[in-house]
């Protein structure tokens, strides 16, 4: 039956992608990005890198507490994925969030400064690193529970059928999540349904220290949905474009009234799970591997510089990024703590 | 020998029903699993099979007949050789067994019904019936004089309810599980699919996790979905939703997103189910900032709660009771009944002690109130119906007039609501107490099934005024 409609919604499309369990490049579907999108590309991964790079610096100064979830690595996926998005997509993730939060828009102060826990953050500083939310920008957060955002997502997709808007939600989760039962409970209402929804499975290799081949019986994620008839697609997560154009397949089909895709994003996460993570679990060849090899930043400035791009219009980027992450810096250690009376609101409304 | 037919349970509740329709006469020959009679609750319409082989001789109760008590006999089957004459002196009683028309969906309540109904007349009588009427005052503030009363059951209060609010806000709809074409596993539904159609009220697989987070999901967007929970033991399955996405959002997001949605169902002890689906979580949900949870015991404040949960903006726990469903009291007229949330009600005016109970406490509660006005002693009993935020400003003020107070509950007694009230009464009103305050809550055992143990599990309205003498030193 899963086989069938996956087979059915190819041929009937042949964008959808090609089978389920070779990568996307496979089938030569990337199209391929403007000079100009590429530029913007480029700016966007360069800004999320140097502001988690700044979040890990603030971190260690003891500015910031808690959990700090770096995405340090896959920076494509989200700035991709915002790419393939029209104004009005909502976009809901899980904790390792600070990433989403820029790509959706969100100024990068108020950002900075809920993760040093001011009264300036988005969430006035009670929500902290993984609770960030722009419901003006259609980002809902910024979840701790793993795997609740697929439900979640389903339900903002849902919302989006109820008013009749042509609006879809892309529900982010990782791969470790791919293993909670909630995902497949979601997976089913959200087919049954033919919810406008994407759920993006971030995979990148680990869930906090336990290698997906560790966790998973099946370690082909995007398959996870075959049983209810969801087709799925592996991308190379680490390529802005192929992450784009998988996106714009999958976000076209959900818009079209035709249900969920679930795109399993292949990508890689520099730093520990956490601050507070050594990552013993795996060697520092391997990082060393994927960081030489792999760069999403690396990859696009490349193209950029056979675009014709040169060195320089790149290094003026390269400040201009800087200059906006030490200002959003600047501004979180020096905005004051939530007044004590702060404490109590928001309980209720 | 002529058998009897005896007038079955079609649910661990139910206790009379009426007698629509006879599908064979008088006469006719019946064999085992002939359909022969068709009988209704509020809750559903049944078919009743013949559960032997021979002669329907004679039939007991008309068809038509209304209020019909489980276990009477209904009708005589005869063996084909049998006279007819030997009907009269039945030495043989056979409950039918029972057919539903749908199927019975998997490992809930309505199907243990519909699927176990007594083979022999040993089922016993319930030993808890509801009170069949509800006569209690509203605060004289929440009804003006003269406003049109009209005698429902609770049921019917809270399907009005969500009838009303679903007319007058396009944003509300209803999901759960059975609540369109089967009309509701309780049958709070009836009608729903019907008036507003597949899209508002939505019928969703048995996975309350999942639907519970795309109920929250949607109300992140400012739709005010009600989620209905066949019982609330099933929300244990979804209660990181409840909580975690729903209550604490708005606080974690600094206020930029809301949850206005419902949980509803019912909650508490029902009858014979035994310990997964018997469980009051009261005390659970009252626990948590961020929520509001309500727990009625009459059709006019389930009514008029349900209707100002919906219009919240925040998220609800909405607590009803299953054994409370049936029970009849008056409700003002029209659409426009709304009751404020976090207010107490004074149930019965009274000097001598408080009693403060909530939902089927109330039964308990109100019975020894009746049994100690018999001795003289005059109480005054509280009905919370709110339990987050506690009316603690009508129960302190009862108690400054009475010195005294017993709380009563069905839950189990550590850290309940009753420990709170006891406890906030204890530290606010220390000096106006002529006696400690005491408890009447469940036993602290999972819930048994054998009818003597569940009847022991559970307060009596003994019990209170048993504790209210404590009180007194009587």
């Amino acid at each position: 039956m899963a086989a069938e409609k996956a087979t059915r919604s190819r041929s009937a499309k042949p964008a959808k992608g090609g089978d389920a369990a070779q990568p996307a490049a496979a089938t030569g579907v990337a199209a391929a990005f403007t000079r100009d999108e590429r530029l913007d590309a480029y700016r966007q991964m360069l800004l999320i890198r140097r502001f988690e790079e700044k979040a890990g610096q603030l971190y260690g100064m003891g500015h910031i507490g808690g959990f700090c979830h770096l995405y340090i690595g896959q920076e494509a996926v989200v700035v991709g994925m915002q790419m393939a998005q029209q104004p009005g997509d909502q976009v809901i993730t899980a904790y390792r969030d600070h990433g989403h939060t820029i790509a959706t828009g969100m100024e990068l102060k108020s950002v900075m400064a809920e993760l040093t826990g001011r009264r300036n953050g988005c969430s006035q500083g009670k929500g902290g690193s993984m609770h960030m939310f722009a419901p003006d920008k259609g980002f809902y957060g910024g979840h701790g529970i793993v795997g609740a955002t697929a439900p979640l997502g389903a339900g903002i997709a849902f919302a989006n059928k109820y008013r009749g808007n042509d609006r879809v939600c892309v529900a982010y989760f990782g791969d470790g999540a791919a293993n909670q039962g909630q995902v497949y409970e979601a997976f089913n209402m959200a087919e049954l349904w033919k919810l406008p929804v994407v759920f993006i499975v971030e995979n990148n290799k680990y869930a906090m220290g336990t290698s997906i081949e560790r966790a998973s019986s099946t370690t082909n994620l995007s398959q996870r949905g075959l049983s209810f008839a969801i087709p799925g697609e592996h991308v190379d997560g680490m390529d802005v474009e192929q992450v784009r154009a998988a996106g714009s397949r999958a976000i076209q089909f959900a818009r079209e009234g035709k249900g969920p895709t679930i795109l399993e994003m292949m990508t890689y996460r520099y730093r520990g799970h956490s601050m507070s993570d050594p990552a013993k679990y795996r060697t520092r060849e391997e990082v060393q591997h994927m960081r030489e090899t792999h760069d999403p930043i690396e990859m696009i400035r490349a193209r950029l510089l056979g675009d014709g791009v040169s060195e320089d219009d790149l290094k003026a980027i390269d400040r201009k990024v800087r200059d906006e992450v030490n200002a959003a810096a600047d501004f979180a250690l020096s905005d004051p703590e939530p007044d004590a009376s702060q404490l109590t609101t928001e309980v209720l409304i | 020998m002529p058998i009897e037919v005896l007038m079955p349970a079609l649910s661990p509740t139910m206790e009379e029903g009426t007698l629509a329709k006879w599908l064979v006469s008088e006469g006719a020959s019946v064999k085992s699993g002939d359909v022969i009679a068709e009988i209704e609750t509020d809750k559903a319409t049944m078919e009743v099979e013949a559960i032997d082989d021979g002669r329907l001789a004679k039939i007991l109760v008309p068809a038509g007949t209304e209020g019909v008590k489980v276990n009477t006999p209904i009708a005589l089957i005869e063996g084909e050789d049998e006279a007819a004459t030997d009907s009269a002196q039945p030495t043989a009683k056979a409950a039918p067994s029972v057919q539903q028309p749908q199927e019975p969906p998997q490992s809930k309540p309505e199907q243990s019904a519909s699927t176990e109904a007594p083979q022999q007349n040993t089922a016993p009588a319930r030993d808890e019936a509801p009170a069949t009427h509800a006569p209690e005052p509203q605060n004289a503030s929440e009804i003006a004089p003269g406003t049109e009363m009209v005698s429902q059951t609770m049921r019917e209060a809270l399907r009005d309810a969500m009838a009303e609010e679903m007319r007058r806000d396009p944003d509300v709809f209803l999901m759960g599980e059975e609540v369109g074409q089967y009309q509701g596993a309780y049958k709070i539904s009836q009608g729903l699919l019907e008036e507003f159609g597949e899209r508002r009220v939505i019928d969703t697989p048995i996975t309350e996790y999942g639907f519970t987070g795309v109920g929250v999901g949607a109300a992140f967007t400012g739709l005010k979905p009600i989620v209905e929970f066949m019982t609330w033991n099933f929300a244990m399955q979804a209660i990181d939703h409840i909580i975690n996405s729903a209550a604490k959002t708005h606080y974690m997001s600094g206020g930029t997103v809301r949850s206005p949605i419902v949980f509803r169902g019912p909650n508490g002890a029902a009858a014979r189910v035994a310990a997964q689906h018997s469980q009051c979580f009261s005390a659970w949900y009252a626990h948590v900032p961020g929520l509001k949870v309500i727990a009625p015991s009459t059709p006019a404040d389930a009514k008029g709660l349900l209707k100002a949960a919906i219009r919240d903006p925040n998220p609800i726990v909405f607590l009803e009771n299953e054994m409370l469903y049936g029970t009849h009291g008056d409700v003002p007229k029209g659409d426009d009944f709304v009751l404020p949330i976090g207010k107490a009600r004074i149930a019965r005016a009274g000097k001598d002690a408080t009693v403060v109970s909530f939902a089927r406490g109330m039964t308990y509660a109100l019975a020894a109130a009746d049994m100690l006005a018999k001795d003289g002693i005059d109480v005054e009993v509280i009905d919370l119906r709110t339990l987050r935020p506690l009316d603690m400003e009508t129960v302190l003020a009862s108690v400054r007039k009475t010195n005294r107070i017993v709380t009563v509950e069905e839950a189990w007694p550590v850290c309940s609501i009753g420990s709170e009230i006891c406890a906030q009464v204890a530290m606010q009103a220390f000096d106006d107490l002529d006696a400690p305050p005491a408890k009447v809550s469940g036993a602290d055992v999972p819930m048994p099934y054998a009818a003597n143990l569940e009847k022991l599990a559970l307060p009596t309205a003994e019990q209170v005024v048993a504790a209210v003498k404590s009180v007194l030193y009587l």
